[in-house]
């Protein structure tokens, strides 16, 4: 622990026991974590085993899965984060109260995953929030989630109540709530402005890190890259479409994709 | 009678009763549902199309993700489909082993999916905690078998990845004694249990008509009096050498779906004793020697279907002789599933509809895909 020197320890083995205030807020907070019950995909199948009497998660005093926003301090997100879902999820963690953690399950959730070029996948919900903890995997084991917890206890630990993001003294980044965005005809919408286009790279950066809070680094993630979807993209044609022509007629009157084709 | 006025709500979709993302749209006069419309897509992140830039080999590990709680049921619909259109025998061993895999996911899922129900009718994890405890043995099997928990990715075109390891079938006979213990010990659980009955006999009715006419199939259809089983309709693999029994309910209500799951595990749990019997005698390795699994079938399409816990899963793909599919559609039964929803639920109470859904028992990954 940050703040215990060998003083304190020794005094505590001879039963007299001291504490700074920062340090009895840090032990209160760290073993009383009340998790969201909220799943997204299935990340949420080896959050619940976590959960269970195998892993048995409230050996860490993180058991009690609340399903409203309000009682809960940490938002495990398990599972891909799509467009149309992502605003309730920013919405989700404005709505907790602070101070608030976030830990990434999953690749889906830390980057997109096995589904990061689909076009309707967030590719990593740090575009939008502040993650405390990452944790890869697809999905992660529940020890692996154990870990995370772990870790974001340790760093639990190391909070200074002076200096916390959301008490400290300072500019107090985070006293607005998170943008949320919305989703509109052409993708994920920032007060107007497209961040993240259905189809397209997002538009904006990650999160630094949480010690930051709500900074971000400065710089777009992705300059606008023209990118091309198969699907959607007349230019590009099938390896051998006229091959396939002839087999089902009906299918490819109705097709998307063979509209391209050219009678020839 | 007193005229009220109508309201409408929203479930979802961050709703610990949804079973994932899900938003149904309530409309409520006082205690009553006069209409329910579900919306559905928060979930959706573009399986078909990622599958149509992937080769079909790659395609594997993501029929996982589909129906999340039973990866090894999707592999065997995949694999098949696939061999089917490149033409690709799989032995006799590796068939055993297949079915194997399938049964005990059908034990799991049915296991998992009471656990669920039950918790949203309030009792709060105990039935889930019995449930999961029996799903972390079976998921101890298939992680020496295959390497991970949930994504196993087992099953290759002409068998599987790789042999049953050497303490698999100890492991797995020990697992079978304790079964029926816990089979018997959930049913009684279930249907001794007075708010149980209450809160789910005669509620969300499914007559059997309606259920034909929305192509609903597995459990839900069972439940409704239709013994429509593809494993006895159109035995694939090697499902006509065993003998089981498909049950039936009468009334279409949620105690039915409930009984037919508990039964369904009893069944499952007859065939994998037959394959224990069988298995020493089967011809064949784990995996056909001459298959490939960069595959370029010829050009054609082809529809392979089997029954997965929660219904019919089915693979169209269409090939123009290229290493991709050209289109790649998943006919997936939690989907077809959830269309009668609004049906089943108008005319009960705003507290059975997540009862209703929890007995149709649906994956969201496998509805949004």
């Amino acid at each position: 622990m940050a703040d215990v020197n060998n003083l304190q320890q020794d005094l505590e083995q001879q039963g007299i026991f001291l504490s700074t205030v920062n340090r009895f807020y840090n032990w209160g907070r760290r073993s009383s974590i009340w998790p969201m019950s909220f799943g997204l995909a299935c990340c949420a199948i080896e959050m619940m085993a976590f959960g269970l009497s195998r892993y048995d998660v409230a050996r860490f005093g993180a058991e009690l899965f609340r399903a409203s926003p309000r009682q809960s301090d940490l938002m495990i997100v398990a599972g891909t984060v799509t467009k149309k879902m992502l605003p309730q999820v920013v919405r989700l963690y404005n709505q907790m109260a602070e101070p608030r953690y976030v830990i990434s399950m999953g690749a889906c959730a830390t980057s997109g995953g096995p589904f990061r070029d689909g076009y309707n996948v967030v590719r990593g919900v740090d575009l939008f929030l502040p993650v405390d903890v990452y944790i890869p995997g697809c999905p992660p084991r529940p020890e692996a989630l154990m870990h995370a917890l772990i870790t974001l206890q340790e760093q639990i630990d190391g909070q200074k109540l002076g200096h916390l993001r959301w008490y400290g003294k300072g500019e107090k980044p985070q006293m607005h709530d998170f943008p949320v965005p919305t989703f509109g005809a052409m993708g994920l919408e920032v007060d107007g402005k497209l961040v993240d286009p259905v189809g397209g790279l997002p538009l904006l950066s990650p999160y630094t890190s949480p010690e930051n809070g709500e900074h971000k680094s400065g710089q777009l993630e992705h300059p606008q890259i023209a990118r091309r979807f198969p699907i959607m993209d007349p230019a590009i044609e099938l390896e051998s479409a006229l091959k396939a022509r002839g087999m089902s007629p009906e299918i490819a009157a109705n097709d998307l994709k063979r509209g391209e084709v050219s009678d020839a | 009678m007193l005229k009220t006025e109508e309201l409408q709500i929203n479930i979802g979709p961050q709703h610990p009763s949804t079973h994932g993302v899900f938003r149904m749209l309530v409309t409520v006069d006082g205690e009553t549902i006069t209409d329910l419309k579900p919306v559905f897509g928060y979930l959706h992140r573009n399986h078909e199309q990622l599958a149509e830039m992937n080769t079909y080999q790659q395609n594997m590990p993501y029929t996982d993700r589909l129906d999340y709680f039973n990866a090894m049921a999707n592999n065997h619909a995949y694999a098949i489909a696939v061999e089917k259109l490149v033409g690709i025998e799989v032995p006799e061993r590796a068939e055993y082993i297949r079915v194997l895999m399938v049964e005990l996911t059908r034990i799991l899922n049915h296991a998992g999916a009471l656990g669920f129900l039950i918790n949203d009718m309030g009792a709060w994890q105990t039935q889930l905690a019995f449930g999961m405890r029996e799903r972390e043995k079976i998921l101890d099997l298939f992680e020496s078998a295959s390497g991970a928990r949930l994504m196993c990715n087992y099953f290759r075109f002409g068998g599987v990845a790789r042999d049953l390891p050497a303490d698999f079938m100890p492991r797995l006979k020990d697992l079978l004694l304790a079964m029926p213990g816990f089979v018997d010990e959930m049913e009684r659980l279930l249907r001794e249990n007075e708010i149980l009955l209450q809160r789910s006999e005669g509620i969300g009715i499914l007559p059997q008509e309606l259920a034909l006419a929305y192509s609903v199939t597995g459990p839900v259809l069972r439940g409704s009096g239709v013994a429509y089983d593809i494993r006895k309709a159109e035995p694939y693999s090697i499902y006509d050498r065993f003998d089981f029994d498909v049950p039936v309910g009468s009334v279409g209500d949620v105690y039915d779906r409930i009984l037919v799951r508990i039964e369904e595990m009893r069944q499952s749990k007859r065939i994998i004793e037959q394959i224990i019997e069988q298995l020493p005698d089967a011809q064949g390795g784990y995996m056909n020697p001459k298959a490939r699994q960069n595959v370029r079938p010829p050009v054609g399409d082809v529809y392979a279907r089997v029954e997965t816990p929660k219904g019919e899963l089915g693979f169209y793909l269409v090939s123009d002789g290229s290493t991709k599919p050209y289109r790649y559609k998943v006919r997936a039964p939690s989907f077809i599933n959830l269309t009668p929803l609004g049906d089943m639920c108008r005319g009960y109470k705003v507290a059975d509809v997540v009862v209703i859904l929890g007995s149709i028992d649906i994956v969201m990954g496998e509805v949004d895909r």
